[in-house]
């Protein structure tokens, strides 16, 4: 018989080879006590969280959780059944209204996740004969949804404006086209040049959809995105997102204008064949999303934050993804695996917790430290994580 | 309209700055197991293969491309199409 988890050897040697070291298990990390958006209890210590996407600190948000207990009581715990069939209550539509309020769009659709999001809206857009072009560095959802649909797959190389437009200009005129791109790409958090690629794509007969997952609530002046920011969100497609990032719960969602989105509903089969959000995830989603249309003072604290933690780090020494801020992910590059989990779990000692990235989900085989900010996060604390960087660092001989 | 051994000498110079083992180049060689080369520098690669031959090689196609023999084949029916 062959042993059909036996093409994981690799890995699990690697783990075995990595743990042997004596340094603790970067991917199994348990918050025993989670404090507020920006502090938890790891280990025992007292740690502060600067690797989570709670970017605009709603999951502890008053007003949003007493929605939740509100709508767990009157609607019970779970919907047991497909959008489609019984679980379609009040607050998904309200959700789905708030999501149209806050982008200004006419149609949006709620999925269970935002991966499902993603594998949903690609796999059904691009079938057979049509052709989906993205980014090389795009997200593994992305990557999947094109994998579970018949489409041709084209990719080019990261954010390179001129390298999309070559392959969108070979391509057969009459094929349908889309071209899958992201706000904020998650590992080095650097923003895509959109206004250019969208213009491309528009010139090149293209359809676009957008993920603004790591950009909604925080980029652009009301949140809604790099596309925002960027002026070019009216001739954007389809925006992808998510609720379990700035929103603070869990879900996905599609948004767009286009006339017959609505139809998507019932050819979707990430979206009919799996059961609907808990009523009481809806209207913690719905409140959250309504407070963030008007959460300008945060955005702008958000940003002072992650311009600090960029300009210290920098000045302390270490080689960042990004050559300044550009969104709430500040990534530290690492030599390599080994050092990275030392270096992670030095700051973790000193009551840190950032992420631990490592290939595949990083491009270029890189091994990062992923930092995200949160608009709790005080400047104070700011301070505190650049000393703990510093002293970390100078622990493992990184800087 | 090239012939194979024309795009085949151009694909070998291609090949040329990333075949960093100087690994002899036949029909058969293949670039995972021979060249040694990771995903990155299949990426590069292919970009480049594309823009000399003016053709897109998506990547359906490239899961069915292992070695420089059958990179020609595809680059010689992609160029007829």
């Amino acid at each position: 018989m062959t042993d059909l988890l036996s093409k994981f050897d690799p890995l699990i040697q690697e783990r075995e080879t990595l743990l042997a070291t004596g340094v603790k298990d970067p991917f199994s990390l348990v918050m025993e006590e989670v404090k507020s958006p920006t502090v938890a209890v790891c280990n025992g210590k007292e740690t502060i969280l600067l690797g989570t996407y709670n970017y605009m600190g709603m999951t502890f948000d008053d007003d949003v959780r007493e929605a939740g207990l509100t709508a767990l009581k009157e609607f019970g715990s779970g919907t047991t059944g497909s959008r489609v069939l019984n679980g379609t209550y009040s607050p998904h539509r309200d959700c789905e209204e708030a999501l149209k309020e806050f982008y200004g769009m006419d149609h949006a659709m709620v999925f269970s996740t935002g991966y499902q999001a993603n594998l949903g809206i690609i796999s059904t857009l691009a079938g057979k004969g049509d052709y989906v072009i993205l980014d090389i560095d795009s997200h593994a959802s992305i990557y999947d949804g094109c994998a579970m649909g018949n489409a041709e797959i084209v990719a080019f190389r990261h954010n390179d404006v001129e390298a999309l437009e070559k392959r969108l200009k070979r391509l057969p005129e009459e094929a349908g086209k889309l071209v899958v791109l992201e706000g904020v790409y998650s590992m080095l958090g650097d923003v895509a040049p959109l206004k250019e690629m969208i213009r491309v794509c528009k010139e090149n007969g293209a359809m676009t959809l957008v993920d603004e997952a790591h950009s909604m609530g925080f980029i652009g002046d009301n949140g809604r995105g790099v596309s925002e920011a960027q002026g070019v969100i009216d001739d954007v497609d389809f925006i992808i997102g998510t609720f379990s990032k700035s929103v603070g719960t869990v879900g996905g969602f599609c948004v767009s204008n286009h006339p017959k989105f609505e139809i998507m509903r019932l050819v979707c089969r990430p979206y009919v064949f799996t059961a609907s959000l808990p009523p009481s995830v809806m209207a913690t989603a719905s409140t959250s999303i309504r407070k963030l249309m008007h959460s300008g003072n945060k955005r702008a604290h958000l940003w002072e934050n992650s311009k600090k933690l960029h300009k210290g780090l920098r000045d302390l020494g270490f080689e960042l993804g990004t050559p300044e801020a550009q969104s709430a992910i500040i990534a530290v590059i690492m030599p390599d695996l080994e050092r990275g989990a030392m270096m992670w779990q030095a700051l973790l000692a000193e009551g840190l917790y950032v992420n631990l990235a490592r290939p595949p989900a990083t491009p270029a085989n890189m091994t990062l430290l992923r930092c995200s900010l949160c608009a709790e996060h005080t400047s104070e604390q700011v301070d505190q994580i650049l000393g703990m960087f510093e002293a970390a660092g100078k622990a493992v001989g990184a800087i | 309209m090239a012939t194979r051994e024309e795009i085949m000498a151009k694909v070998e110079a291609l090949i040329g700055p990333f075949n960093n083992k100087g690994v002899e180049l036949k029909d058969a060689t293949t670039f995972a197991s021979d060249l040694e080369w990771d995903s990155l520098t299949v990426m590069d690669f292919v970009a480049a293969v594309e823009d000399e031959f003016d053709i897109i090689i998506t990547m359906n196609m490239q899961a069915e491309i292992e070695t420089i023999g059958q990179l020609a084949d595809a680059v010689a029916k992609l160029m007829d199409n």
